[in-house]
């Protein structure tokens, strides 16, 4: 997850809530197989949507806040905002088509 | 056109793709995630020999995977929408266009089965999970219960006795049908309590998962479980979608082969656990993707 963003509970609001154009966030853990069949997915999407879609990834183990005030109780989960708003919340390990058009719906 | 496109990067097409790239096939792997399967839902794997602490199942799979890429095996992100299958050709439709190969190894896999109850869908998410090493740390000193008698259900129950305090086990019948060994660690451990003879009838809750409703099978009587999560794990259906229509499938929807992996249509084999067999486990898929890879490379040579 080297090239993408990492937020945290103390950056999370100032990244994610206040961003001035729409968000995703890829909620993971260390200790999460399908986790990492999703990662590198996030880390191409990053770069295609670099400067249109902010996409970052929290992990829950680190941080207990954020993924509690989702209701988060499955990983991978993904939360797209927009406006600081959930727009979409897309739970378990998706191909890269399916997370393009939803992402696509942010635009 | 290729030699040979393997569908699905789990062990059974890493194997079939490490073979065929040894083979000096000209070989292409399509995986619509990135490669793995079903074993990155696995925390620990104890019974793949040479392992014998055991491997984690990411570990076991990355390793599997770099040894089938060290013999140049290309591996793409890419998910199959449609087979077309024609004499001496198959036509592989893609997000990205079409592809052709001379032959195809299908080794999509299987899905967890869900319990198709009441509440299941809508809590799925909210405490209802199919993978407990992915979600089992959500649920610290909270009761939850695990559907299932077989090795993974008994698997993931002792997983999860690191951080439930108590754990229902749900099951249908009156005996376990999991690997003596595990009945054994499952027996020993305090925090597992077996439910006989009972069958989920509906998973309530609003937000999250606050409980389940159960029906004992012999005696009729229903009754309520109070817990916050329900892990389900009752068995497999195959990932057949893009062949439901083009092969044999048996009544349970698993891919038809005989003992060369080839299944109804000529040049399309199956491997690992979308085939229809007796035991899905990890040693019988890399078994089946050597015998795939193998028996293709056979009917590649007569096609010459």
């Amino acid at each position: 997850m080297a090239d993408v963003l990492q937020v945290t509970d103390d950056t999370f609001e100032e990244e994610i809530i206040k961003a001035d154009i729409p968000a995703m966030v890829d909620f993971w853990a260390e200790w999460c197989g399908p986790c990492k069949m999703v990662s590198p997915v996030v880390e191409e999407l990053a770069k295609e949507y670099e400067g249109k879609i902010k996409i970052a990834s929290m992990d829950v183990d680190g941080n207990r806040q954020t993924p509690g005030k989702f209701g988060i109780r499955n990983i991978p989960t993904l939360i797209l905002f927009k406006g600081g708003e959930v727009a979409q919340t897309i739970v378990g390990a998706y191909p890269k088509s399916h997370l393009d058009e939803e992402l696509k719906k942010l635009l | 056109m290729e030699d040979l496109i393997i569908i699905g990067a789990g062990p059974a097409g890493l194997t079939a793709g490490l073979y065929a790239a040894r083979a000096r096939l000209k070989t292409l792997m399509l995986e619509k995630l990135s490669p793995g399967g079903q074993v990155l839902m696995t925390d620990w794997v104890e019974n793949y020999p040479g392992f014998p602490d055991g491997a984690s199942g990411f570990e076991l799979m990355d390793k599997m995977r770099r040894q089938a890429e060290k013999f140049g095996l290309d591996i793409k992100s890419q998910e199959v929408s449609r087979l077309d299958v024609l004499p001496e050709k198959q036509i592989i439709v893609t997000d990205n266009g079409n592809l052709e190969s001379r032959a195809i190894i299908l080794a999509c896999g299987a899905t967890p089965q869900r319990l198709g109850i009441e509440g299941e869908s809508l809590l799925t998410g909210k405490g209802v999970s199919y993978c407990a090493t992915c979600d089992g740390p959500f649920y610290r000193e909270q009761e939850v219960a695990v559907i299932g008698g077989g090795d993974t259900a008994l698997e993931e129950a002792l997983f999860l006795t690191k951080f439930a305090s108590k754990i229902y086990l749900v099951h249908r019948r009156d005996k376990l049908r999991a690997t003596k060994l595990l009945q054994e660690r499952a027996w020993s451990e305090e925090k597992i309590e077996i439910i006989w003879d009972s069958i989920p009838k509906r998973i309530v809750g609003e937000a999250g998962v606050e409980g389940i409703d159960l029906k004992n099978v012999k005696t009729g009587e229903e009754s309520r479980l109070s817990v916050q999560g329900v892990f389900v794990f009752i068995g497999y259906r195959p990932n057949n979608e893009l062949v439901k229509n083009l092969l044999e499938l048996d009544e349970r929807g698993f891919v038809v082969t005989n003992k060369y992996m080839e299944t109804s249509e000529v040049g399309v084999f199956a491997a690992g656990d979308v085939r229809s067999k007796l035991l899905r486990q990890i040693t019988t898929a890399v078994g089946d993707g050597a015998t795939a890879a193998f028996a293709a490379e056979k009917y590649l040579e007569n096609l010459k």
